[in-house]
């Protein structure tokens, strides 16, 4: 910008000051624009939240702008406690947690089948990565087509295998099958599979990208020492070129524990939770109680949130402390 | 390399690699490769199943313009990019001044602060839910296109200062001590010095928060509740309720929707992936 430069006569007085402390008060004017915004919208919320897990409260106010909200101390938690719906999330949470990790090694496996060079290369390699680039809102209608057994894929594929094909005397094409196809989506003991299944599509291609660009760096004296010492394939792997790829493996686990976590878009597009809750996550549970047709639940739904975030937390702090061990190592 | 170059193996393994390559493309994108497909088909091929058939009509143009003549589209795009574009500049602004100060100077909070940042990106959106849900009623920005970006900018900014306070960590800290003895003030070594050499990392990172921000769904659901807030991702769910079971036209709309952060993506590749990668080296 072309500030005009202040001319420095009249400086002097308050100059001394600002010039003596200078390094010291400058930074918190490069922060406090952002720090500003993120105590309102970040930090302050997620104490408000934890507040508000102890009310009852339908969001509504008062005619002089009083909050409606009545203490109930831990009444929601126990209330919590006691909840089927509750209980069905948390173990979907886990059953999320513990599959999606599935896209650290499938990431790996399509990383190392990438990783040649043949003419248009980078562009298969962009093209591998698309599902991650795309909303998961359209992952979710996409699959959630996928999945249905009169128009979808699934449908027509097992046509293809149980159905016989007849037509009539009038020339009508009709259909004889074994059994129904299955309707994934709307069983409630694969719906959640079918699900994960989806949300699998884009975390593989995102642990991809992270792996290529690992393996991009990986030390080519290394691996040729290792070829002179006779190691190839998995044993290359194990030894030589998994050790160098840490870095990229833990970051691809943080975004799959969080990818895992805070799945809500698949879930309120394929089934809303169905079919009875059968595939409800906290998130997505969280949401549909504080903001649903019966009338807001704020405060029960802030103790779901709170629950979600402590399980987050735990995750949360060793990443922190894993960076701050970096840290250290660091200038 | 790891695994050993494939051009170092027999013609007939390179040759078989080429040639596997599109096949495993083409199972990798089948979803989409069978919306695509979808999208230009007429309502017939819906209601006979014809998935993965030769289309018996092409119904490109039709579909497309159905989707808007018949649908908010319109509006939901524009939408988008009112809440998106803001919010890119918003927070990535934000992250170069914050980031600077986390990088540059050294005093005690520094470091605290930084991992504020970073752990404010990694928490789940449910626990900011309510409160920024009662914040945006209380001060009339619920169902408004600034009370969505003024959100997305603040929680963003959390990624973006992270990002910008490694990248400018990581330039020569030389510059700045030379230029501090040089006398020049602090704002300025910040923007004749740091900003112009930030460039690459302002991309990365305007490639990024336009993706996840145009890719939200979530904020769109706590945040807008008519037609005329709601960004894309929201509005191709009401669309699905609207068309329903005429996949044909929510294959069209899905795709409309995916389009411009595609098209990001290609057109920034690099500066996307060094963004998303970052970390991932040593």
């Amino acid at each position: 910008m072309a500030h005009a430069t202040m001319p420095d006569t009249n400086v002097p007085t308050e100059a001394t000051w600002m010039q003596r402390n200078k390094l010291a008060i400058a930074p918190w004017f490069f922060l406090a624009p952002a720090l500003v915004f993120f105590a309102i919208y970040v930090v302050g919320p997620i104490f408000e939240s934890l507040y508000l897990s102890f009310f009852e409260w339908n969001g509504l106010y008062t005619a002089d702008g009083e909050s409606t909200a009545t203490w109930v101390g831990v009444d929601n938690y126990v209330k919590l406690w006691d909840d089927p719906n509750f209980w069905t999330s948390l173990v979907n949470n886990v059953l999320w947690l513990v599959l999606f990790m599935l896209a650290v090694p499938a990431g790996l496996f399509i990383a190392l089948f990438l990783n040649q060079e043949v003419p248009g290369m980078r562009l298969y390699k962009s093209l591998f990565f698309f599902p991650f680039v795309i909303s998961q809102v359209v992952v979710g209608l996409i699959f959630g087509w996928f999945y249905n057994p009169d128009f979808g894929v699934v449908g027509s594929i097992y046509k293809a295998f149980y159905c016989e094909e007849t037509v009539n005397f009038v020339g009508n094409v009709t259909f004889k099958c074994v059994g129904s196809p299955p309707d994934i989506l709307s069983s409630p003991e694969f719906a959640t599979y079918g699900i994960i299944a989806a949300g699998l599509w884009p975390q593989i291609a995102y642990c991809m990208i992270l792996y290529l660009t690992g393996l991009n760096n990986v030390a080519s004296d290394q691996i040729e020492a290792g070829r002179l010492d006779g190691a190839k394939g998995w044993k290359m792997l194990w030894y030589v070129v998994w050790p160098q790829l840490r870095p990229a493996t833990f970051i691809a686990v943080v975004v799959t524990v969080i990818g895992a976590l805070r799945s809500f878009d698949m879930i309120a597009i394929m089934t809303q939770g169905g079919p009875f809750g059968s595939t409800n996550v906290l998130s997505h549970y969280m949401f549909e109680t504080a903001i649903s047709e019966y009338g807001e639940r704020y405060g029960y739904g802030s103790a779901i949130a709170v629950v979600l975030f402590a399980i987050m937390l735990i995750f949360i702090s060793y990443f922190l402390w894993r960076m701050y061990q970096d840290e250290k190592g660091g200038r | 390399m790891f695994p050993r170059p494939i051009e170092k193996s027999t013609p007939a393994k390179r040759f078989g690699y080429q040639a596997f390559l599109p096949i495993a493309l083409i199972i990798w994108l089948l979803p989409l490769l069978a919306i695509a497909l979808t999208s230009i088909r007429g309502a017939k091929d819906i209601n006979s199943g014809n998935v993965f058939g030769w289309p018996s009509e092409f119904k490109l143009l039709e579909n497309y313009t159905a989707v808007f003549t018949q649908s908010e589209a319109a509006q939901y795009m524009l939408n988008s990019v009112m809440i998106t574009v803001p919010t890119v500049i918003i927070s990535v602004s934000l992250a170069c001044l914050a980031g600077y100060a986390l990088a540059i100077y050294r005093f005690r909070v520094a470091l605290p602060l930084f991992f504020l940042f970073v752990a404010g990106n990694f928490i789940p959106f449910q626990i900011l839910m309510v409160p920024v849900r009662d914040m945006s009623v209380q001060t009339g920005l619920y169902d408004t296109i600034a009370g969505q970006f003024l959100f997305h900018a603040a929680f963003q900014t959390g990624f973006c200062t992270l990002f910008m306070r490694n990248f400018i960590k990581a330039l020569p800290f030389d510059l700045i001590e030379s230029a501090r003895i040089e006398g020049i003030k602090e704002w300025k070594i910040f923007w004749y010095v740091v900003l112009p050499l930030v460039r690459p990392a302002i991309a990365a990172l305007a490639v990024l928060i336009f993706t996840f921000v145009w890719n939200d769904f979530f904020w769109a659901n706590v945040l807008t509740q008519g037609e005329s807030a709601k960004p894309i991702t929201a509005g191709v769910r009401a669309l699905n309720g609207q068309f329903v079971n005429n996949w044909h036209l929510v294959s069209a709309a899905s795709l409309l929707a995916a389009i411009p952060p595609v098209a990001m993506f290609f057109l920034m590749q690099r500066h996307f992936i060094a963004g998303l990668t970052l970390g991932a080296v040593k």
